[in-house]
């Protein structure tokens, strides 16, 4: 069981800064996300777009903004339990919560800070027939380790950036790679797209295109998938250890809808004074929240979770006084 | 002349609404039908990056042709075999649309 202070649902900007707030006060956090690197849409949907709205940053690359909220938090060793869904919460008898993965991890926390902005990003998944039956026995939707991968046989299915990308870093792991696109050209960033077609030139992998993996095949796990393609209506059967269809993640609020929160559309309540819900113990910050006059907006989240890190410090030691230090007067004193 | 236009849109419930809209402030569909208060989702703000605002076009009209980042991204999330779909956020309003008839998609609501 991973125990902590402050359980944090969602890795997303407003989840990362929560533990740079929590670390202030001496609050240790572990954040839970169903995608497998922190970073929330900004990691997911526009790691490459530039934002103009921070302050203090007249622009910053999405990305960089994540891998500069990650250094911030670094100093409290938060831990992470990544692409795993939180599903299941529980109060314990010692008053704590017991939140529970889709994978089994079990953590403990006496105070939950959801941060699940637009809720779980779950894999957009292609029409084959049995795809859910060799799900975990050879078709993979998120890449955690890359490890995996190492001498075997790969089909990767996509278009986009996520799938150029793997396939490129999985040239040099896996015994071969395949890459299956519906259309006839790529998008995704034209650098990407070079190195692609320059990895099929010299032979290092195969590109399939205007085809589609309609079939899977194996009596287990994955041995082979079949590919038809739409022009000559040609079908291959080709050996596969591995699919791996990258069409995008879109998020679902999901489990969250069962944790009896009030609920507002697809947002969850709070009392904008410390975004606490209707569950004592229980805060929301960011995206996923809702008060009057809610703005959806990264600094809007930042600003929450400060107030709500207050409020926890004040719940898990209701015997305290919080004096408001300067990060100039005490440091950042890492633990 | 008159620059609002008259759209009509039916919701994942079915129910119709008309909704009207200045053709002159730079305003996509997506962020049209938004501004009426009909559910959708429109995870993207608007970049072609999500699908959730996909809308299905009811009745013939002229529309600008979809960019290659429309199709691609309408193809992603399985819906280009749907015919006269489209992505209402790269829809941007001209007068020429007054009086199209769009039916919100499924991944417009939850
Ligand atoms: C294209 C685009 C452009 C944008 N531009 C701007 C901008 O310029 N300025 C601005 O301020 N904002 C912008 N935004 C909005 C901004 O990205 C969001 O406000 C911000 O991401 C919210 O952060 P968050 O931490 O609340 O949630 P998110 O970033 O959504 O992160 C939430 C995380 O929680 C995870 N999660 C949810 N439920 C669970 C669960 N049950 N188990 C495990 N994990 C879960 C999700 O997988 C996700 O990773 C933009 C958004 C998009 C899509
Ligand atoms: S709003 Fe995301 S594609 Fe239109």
């Amino acid at each position: 069981m991973i125990e902590t202070d402050i359980l944090v649902i969602g890795a997303g900007p407003c989840g990362l800064f929560t533990v740079f707030e929590a670390g202030l006060v001496k609050l240790r956090c572990h954040l839970i996300d169903a995608l497998p690197q922190p970073g929330g849409q900004l990691a997911e949907i526009y790691p490459k777009k530039p934002i103009y709205d921070i302050p203090g940053f007249p622009m910053i690359m999405a990305g960089e903004l994540v891998s500069n909220l990650m250094k911030q938090a670094e100093p409290f060793n938060p831990g992470f339990t990544l692409g795993e869904r939180a599903e299941h919460i529980e109060k314990m008898e010692d008053g704590r919560w017991k939140v529970t993965t889709n994978r089994g991890t079990v953590h403990a926390a006496p105070v939950i800070a959801i941060a699940a902005g637009l809720g779980s990003f779950e894999p957009r998944k292609p029409e084959i027939p049995n795809l859910l039956n060799f799900e975990d026995k050879g078709v993979e939707y998120i890449i955690k380790d890359p490890e995996k991968f190492r001498d075997k046989n790969v089909v990767i299915s996509g278009g986009g950036d996520s799938a150029l990308d793997w396939t490129i870093f999985l040239a040099d792991v896996a015994k071969r790679v395949t890459l299956v696109h519906r259309r006839s050209s790529f998008r995704g960033h034209l650098d990407s797209v070079h190195k692609v077609t320059e990895l099929a030139a010299t032979g290092k992998i195969n590109i399939v295109t205007n085809s589609e993996v309609t079939g899977l095949n194996g009596s287990d796990n994955l041995e082979s998938v079949t590919i038809t393609n739409f022009d000559t209506e040609d079908i291959t059967n080709l050996e596969a250890d591995y699919f791996i269809p990258l069409f995008g993640l879109s998020p679902k609020l999901g489990p969250l809808k069962n944790w009896d929160l009030n609920l507002h559309k697809e947002s969850i309540t709070v009392n904008p004074i410390d975004c606490s819900t209707n569950i004592p113990g229980i805060y929301a910050v960011g995206d996923i929240n809702d008060y009057p006059g809610k703005l959806r907006l990264i600094l809007c989240g930042f600003h929450e979770a400060t107030m709500m890190v207050q409020s926890a410090y004040k719940y898990i030691n209701p015997d305290k006084n919080l004096v408001l230090k300067y990060t100039t007067v005490s440091g950042v004193k890492a633990f | 002349m008159e620059a609002v236009i008259n759209i009509n849109v039916t919701d994942l419930l079915g129910n119709k609404h008309q909704i009207k809209a200045p053709t002159d402030m730079g305003l996509n569909l997506m962020e049209a039908i938004r501004a009426n208060d009909l559910q959708i989702k429109a995870t993207c703000g608007g970049m072609a990056m999500c699908a959730t605002c996909h809308v299905v076009v009811i009745n013939s009209h002229l529309l600008p042709a979809m960019s290659e980042d429309e199709e691609a991204m309408l193809d992603d999330a399985f819906l280009l075999n749907i015919p006269h779909s489209r992505l209402s956020c790269q829809l941007m309003l001209t007068p020429e649309m007054d009086g199209m008839e769009v039916k919100l998609g499924e991944g417009t609501g939850e």
